[in-house]
């Protein structure tokens, strides 16, 4: 049998500011691989609701930073994961991977994804969790990767009742986006601010 | 309840958000602590990648964007083993590293470091681990380079390492350090991270088992990602 270990995580380091020549290497003006990941999240023929998730990254002068990694996990509209752990006996969409990855533009600071709208799954204790997608960001500055999410403010009934919304108490606002329309698609914008008074609320997951 | 939960991260192996002595921290490290979240779904769920998502020369960043010729610097192979907290190789882990070339500027539209740009050398790559959760991958030695931050701060030779594990929780950005660089003890990166033994993790060690003779020095390089909880009595105690 195999002895016990216990192993410690390797540490963190900041992902630095030259980030997009590994992850995003089309941004760093490198063509490069045959295929680039994280440009598939929802593919034209995915179920639900097309939509545009779009924000910037604010860090404590209220400065748009202009070089942030930015990664978005979510279900598909049925509020099904494209993941084995996920069991829930719900329909996989063939069209929507669920993930994305961009970065912030380097003169505007802007960042966007075009997807669904996620539904809502099944959190602890069978209780539903609002829709709401994960975010990861990365960059310079940044020692180790931060973790948070973004609601719908279209979605005020199941908010109410989410336990995360709920957990964070009156910064819960600093989740929930705003909602906009772009050439007809519906706009979500979520700028995170890293600091502040609007300090955006982050999890260790 | 959630299967394949996550035993929690241990922050102490991990730099703190404000590191002042890495300035470009100040602005940018969030003030209020962390939330701790029960895991969902959404956490332990991620990405996954398949083999087929990488090209044939993708590990080798020797050839992978070369022009008719190679790239300048010490041929090199970094290799090692993806394993959980509790010490099991993680297979089909996906790996993406980019690094500076020999003389320590990056492909990128950013970098105006003084050095030249290699026209063989893009930096980049990425792997796939195998079935017992060993990579490899072949570069060039990159060089160290200046940075804003003191008057003389000199990043040692370092390649950046991006993984994914199997959900969203595992989720690790970090960098490799070569045994032996002068400049190692003198980083204010890798100063960021308080532990000495965490530090010592970074630092891949000269490996002759895996050089090629006349060809290629070797570094081996283990990275450990977060490990599930034991889930035995999992029923019981949440009662869900
Ligand atoms: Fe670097």
């Amino acid at each position: 049998m195999k002895p016990f270990t216990r192993l410690r995580e390797t540490p963190s380091q900041t992902a630095g500011p030259y980030v997009h020549i590994g992850l995003i290497p089309a941004q760093a003006g490198l063509d490069i691989f045959g295929q680039s990941l994280g440009d598939r999240l929802a593919g034209p023929e995915a179920r639900g609701e097309r939509i545009r998730i779009e924000g910037r990254v604010l860090d404590g002068a209220g400065t748009p930073c202009t070089d942030v990694l930015i990664e978005l996990w979510q279900a598909n509209a049925a509020g099904k994961y494209d993941h084995p752990a996920d069991r829930q006996e719900r329909p996989l969409d063939p069209h929507l991977h669920g993930w994305g990855r961009t970065g912030t533009d380097f003169r505007t600071g802007v960042w966007a994804f075009e997807t669904v709208k996620p539904g809502s799954v099944t959190g602890r204790r069978g209780r539903p969790m609002a829709p709401h997608v994960s975010l990861y960001l990365a960059s310079r500055g940044m020692n180790i990767g931060l973790s948070t999410r973004m609601y719908f403010p279209d979605e005020a009934e199941a908010n109410a009742e989410d336990a995360v919304l709920n957990l964070v108490g009156p910064l819960r606002e600093t989740l929930i986006a705003r909602q906009e329309s772009r050439d007809g698609l519906p706009t979500y914008v979520f700028d995170i601010h890293l600091q502040g008074p609007q300090e955006t609320v982050f999890f260790d997951i | 309840m959630t299967p394949y939960e996550f035993i929690q991260r241990d922050r102490d192996q991990h730099p703190p958000a404000l590191t002042p002595d890495y300035k470009s921290t100040v602005l940018r490290s969030p003030r209020r602590p962390l939330w701790s979240l029960d895991t969902s779904l959404s956490e332990v769920t991620g990405p996954r990648f398949g083999h087929d998502a990488l090209g044939p020369l993708d590990h080798d960043l020797i050839l992978n964007y070369a022009q008719g010729g190679e790239p300048i610097g010490e041929r090199t192979i970094v290799h090692g083993w993806v394993l959980d907290e509790h010490g099991r190789g993680l297979p089909h882990t996906l790996i993406e590293v980019w690094q500076a070339n020999a003389g320590g500027r990056y492909r990128h539209v950013n970098d105006t470091y003084l050095a030249p740009i290699d026209p063989n050398f893009g930096g980049c790559g990425r792997v796939m681990t195998d079935e017992d959760g060993h990579y490899t991958f072949r570069t060039v030695k990159p060089g160290a380079y200046p940075f804003r931050n003191r008057v003389n701060s000199w990043r040692p030779a370092h390649i950046h390492f991006s993984l994914f594990g199997s959900g969203l929780a595992q989720r690790l950005i970090t960098q490799m350090y070569f045994e032996g660089d002068p400049l190692i003890p003198h980083d204010q990166i890798l100063g960021t991270i308080p532990d000495p033994a965490a530090r010592s993790r970074l630092v891949a060690a000269l490996d002759f088992d895996f050089a090629v003779p006349l060809d290629s020095l070797a570094y081996r390089f283990d990275i450990v990602l977060r490990g599930r909880r034991q889930t035995v009595f999992e029923n019981k105690l949440q009662g869900a």
